[in-house]
C-alpha cells in the first residue's frame, strides 16, 4: 500500500540539517533504514551519501558520471566509482544492496526503464527523485512563453542539457505499472522544498510538485488511488 | 632516519655492491626457510632489502606496505644510496604527505629478481660465488609478494593497513589482495591492470632483444667477464620510457625543438631535444640498474594474469574480500589504460567489494602516478583517512 511521508518531520529536519542540506536528499534519507546498504547512482559531489553515512549510519556506495564529483567523493573518503548509470549497472550483481537510489538522475539517462529494472534488480528497494515537468510552472512557460522551459533547478537551454528525459508525476508512476513495481511511499515537494499535503489527490501533485521522491520495491504495482 | 644513515656512494662498481650488501636493513632467509617459486623450484638462501619509515603502532595496525615498480626500488622517501636524487616517491610518502609516515608506519621491500639488495640476477648465488645470472629462476609476482609475505612475518606485521603501488607495484597490490586477503585492510593498485597486454609484452620483448643484442651481454655473464651490456640496456630503457609518456606531454615538453642548435646538422646527432632527452634517460638508467634485472623484472610483469590463477575468471580472485579499494588510472596513460582499472573495478563490484575508482586527468602519461599530481595525492589522502578512520587507527588528524 502507498504511504506518504510526514511532511512536518521532513521541514523539521531540514531545518537543522547541517550546513543547509538540500530537503530532498533529506527526504531520500528519511526513506533508508539505518544501517543498510546503499548505491547511490549519479551521486554527484556525494552530498547524499555523507548525509546518509552521518544520520542513517549506511554502508554507501556511489556511481558518478562526471570525472570531478568522483574525484571529490573519493578524497572525502567515500566509496564511489566513476561510471555509467546506463551501461555499468548491469555489472552490479542481484541483490547487492538494500537501496539503490536514483537522485535527480532519471531524466539524465538514456534508458530510465531499464535503469529503473536494473536498481530494482540489484536492490531490494529503489528510490527516486526527479524534477516533475508536470508543474504549473512549466506548464505555463510552454503554454504562454512557447519555448522549452527553463527554471531555477533545470535551468539548461534545450540544445545543451543533460536533461533528455524529462517526465511528469504521472508519466512515472504509469513507468512503475509497465515496469511492474510498487510504490511504497511518496511525497511531493512544492517550488519552496515544502512537501504537498499528504492527502492532496495525484492530480494535485502532479501540477503542484516541483520534485518527487518515490520508494519503490518489487512486485506487482500497487493500487493507487 | 634512514636517510640520515645513508651516505652516498658514486661509483662505478656502487651499483654492483648493492646487490649483495645495499644500504638498507636486510632480512635474510636461512636454507630452511626457503621461497616457494612458482617455476616449480625453491629459492634459498635468500634475501630482502628494504626501507622503513615512521613508527609501528603499539597494536601493529598501521603498516602500508609500498610495491614498487619495475625500475623503482626500497627507496622510497630518502637520498638514493647510488644515484644521490631524492626518493621516487617522496612527494606521495613522508611526513604530513598523502602517505603520511607520522601517521603510518610504511614499508618498501626491493623486490625479488631487482638488483638493490633483495636475491636477483646480480645477486652472489651461494652455490657456486659467483653471481647467478641467467641461473637465477624466473620469477613472477605472485613469487615477489609470497617473498614479501614472508618479511612481514618476520617483522611480526599481521595485518597490513594498507597496499599501495602503482604499475608492477599495482601489479603486486592486486596479488596481495587475492594471495592474502585477511591481511590487507584497504588496497590502492594504481595505474595497472590485472594483466599484461599483447602490446605490453610486445614492447618488453623489444627491451629485452636490445639487451641481449648488445656483445657485452655475453649470455647474461657480464658480471663474470667484467663487462656491461650498457648500450643494450639504455636503447630499453629508452623505447621504454616513451611508452611511460603520452605524445601529448611530448609535445608539450619537446615539441621539435632542437637541442643546443637552430638548424639540422644533416647527420645522426642528436638533433632533437627529445632525442637528447631519451639518451639521457638511457645513459643514466643503466648506471643505478643491472641489466639482467631488467630481463627478469619484465617477464615476470608479462607472465601476470592474475584471472588465469583463478580458472580465467578474475570475480573468483576477489571472492568475498574484506579489503577496501582504491583504484586510480590516468587519462593519457596508453601502458595501462583507464579501460584496465575500469575491468578490476566492474569485477571488484561484481563481487560486492567495497571500491572507489577515480580516474585522473593528465597529459603526464604512466608516469602521471610518479609525478606532482594534486588531485592524485588528495584521493590517496582521502581514501587513507577514511579506510584510517574505518580501522580505528589514532592520530586522525
Amino acid at each position: 500500500m502507498l504511504t506518504r511521508l510526514p511532511s512536518d518531520l521532513t521541514m523539521a529536519e531540514a531545518a537543522r540539517g547541517p550546513g543547509g542540506a538540500r530537503v530532498d536528499l533529506l527526504l531520500v534519507a528519511d526513506m533508508v533504514e539505518r544501517g543498510s546498504k546503499v548505491l547511490d547512482v549519479g551521486c554527484g559531489d556525494g552530498e547524499l551519501l555523507r548525509i546518509l553515512a552521518e544520520r542513517r549510519a549506511v554502508d554507501g556506495r556511489g556511481i558518478e558520471l562526471s570525472r570531478e564529483g568522483v574525484n571529490e567523493c573519493v578524497a572525502k573518503g567515500l566509496a564511489v566509482v566513476q561510471g555509467d548509470a546506463d551501461t555499468d549497472l548491469v555489472d552490479y550483481p542481484d541483490d547487492g544492496f538494500d537501496y539503490v537510489i536514483l537522485s535527480q538522475t532519471l531524466q539524465a539517462t538514456r534508458h530510465p526503464r531499464q535503469v529503473l529494472e536494473h536498481m530494482l534488480r540489484i536492490g531490494r528497494r529503489a528510490i527516486v527523485s526527479f524534477p516533475n515537468f508536470g508543474h504549473w510552472g512549466i506548464r505555463l512557460q510552454i503554454m504562454f512563453g512557447g519555448r522549452m522551459p527553463t527554471t531555477d533547478n533545470l535551468p539548461y537551454s534545450w540544445y545543451d542539457t543533460p536533461n533528455i528525459h524529462f517526465c511528469t508525476i504521472k508519466d512515472f508512476r504509469a513507468l512503475c505499472d509497465v515496469v511492474g513495481v510498487r510504490m511504497e511511499k511518496a511525497t511531493a515537494l512544492n517550488a519552496w522544498g515544502r512537501p504537498l499535503r499528504l492527502a492532496a489527490p495525484w492530480w494535485f501533485w502532479n501540477l503542484f510538485g516541483e520534485q518527487a521522491v518515490f520508494l519503490l520495491s518489487r512486485g506487482r504495482k500497487s493500487d493507487v488511488r | 632516519m634512514a636517510e640520515a644513515n645513508l651516505t652516498v656512494v658514486r661509483d662505478a662498481t656502487a651499483r654492483a655492491r648493492e646487490a649483495d650488501s645495499p644500504h638498507s636493513p636486510v632480512v635474510r632467509f636461512a636454507p630452511d626457510q626457503p621461497l616457494q617459486l612458482d617455476a616449480g623450484v625453491e629459492l634459498a638462501p635468500f634475501q630482502i632489502a628494504y626501507q622503513t619509515y615512521g613508527t609501528l603502532d603499539a597494536a601493529r595496525a598501521n603498516a602500508v606496505l609500498i610495491c614498487h615498480a619495475l625500475t623503482g626500488d626500497q627507496h622510497v622517501a630518502n637520498i638514493h644510496p647510488v644515484t644521490g636524487k631524492p626518493g621516487w616517491w617522496e612527494t606521495m610518502v613522508g611526513p604530513g604527505r598523502p602517505i603520511d609516515t607520522d601517521r603510518y608506519f610504511v614499508i618498501c621491500p626491493n623486490v625479488l629478481g631487482a638488483c638493490m639488495g633483495t636475491t636477483g640476477p646480480s645477486s652472489t648465488n651461494p652455490a657456486t660465488g659467483k653471481p647467478w645470472g641467467l641461473d637465477f629462476p624466473v620469477t613472477t609476482v605472485r613469487d615477489m609478494v609470497r617473498a614479501q609475505a614472508m618479511l612481514l612475518d618476520h617483522l611480526g606485521i599481521e595485518s597490513l593497513f594498507a597496499v599501495a603501488g602503482g604499475s608492477l607495484g599495482g601489479m603486486q597490490v592486486l596479488q596481495w589482495t587475492a594471495s592474502y586477503p585477511q591481511r590487507v585492510f584497504a588496497a590502492l593498485p594504481i595505474a595497472t591492470g590485472t594483466r599484461h597486454s599483447a602490446q605490453n609484452i610486445a614492447f618488453h620483448e623489444v627491451g629485452r632483444q636490445a639487451v641481449m643484442a648488445d656483445p657485452d651481454w655475453r649470455g647474461g655473464r657480464y658480471l663474470l667477464e667484467g663487462t656491461n651490456p650498457r648500450r643494450g640496456l639504455a636503447v630499453a630503457r629508452m623505447g621504454a620510457h616513451i611508452t611511460y609518456l603520452s605524445d601529448a606531454a611530448l609535445h608539450r615538453k619537446f615539441g621539435r625543438k632542437f637541442q643546443d642548435r637552430s638548424n639540422p646538422t644533416f647527420s645522426f646527432d642528436a638533433d632533437f631535444e627529445v632525442e637528447s632527452y631519451l639518451r639521457h634517460q638511457g645513459s643514466s638508467f643503466v648506471e643505478r640498474f643491472d641489466a639482467n634485472s631488467y630481463l627478469y623484472l619484465t617477464r615476470a610483469m608479462d607472465y601476470f594474469d592474475l584471472a588465469a590463477d583463478y580458472d580465467g575468471v578474475l570475480a573468483r580472485a576477489f571472492k568475498n574480500t574484506p579489503t577496501r579499494f582504491c583504484v586510480i588510472s590516468f587519462t593519457s596513460d596508453w601502458l595501462f589504460p583507464t579501460s584496465e582499472s575500469r575491468a578490476i573495478v566492474h569485477t571488484l563490484n561484481a563481487a560486492g567489494a567495497r571500491v572507489s575508482f577515480a580516474e585522473i586527468t593528465t597529459d603526464k602519461g604512466h608516469d602521471a602516478f610518479l609525478l606532482d599530481e594534486p588531485e592524485l595525492f588528495a584521493i590517496v589522502r582521502g581514501f587513507l583517512d577514511a579506510a584510517g578512520k574505518a580501522r580505528g587507527l589514532n592520530g586522525g588528524r
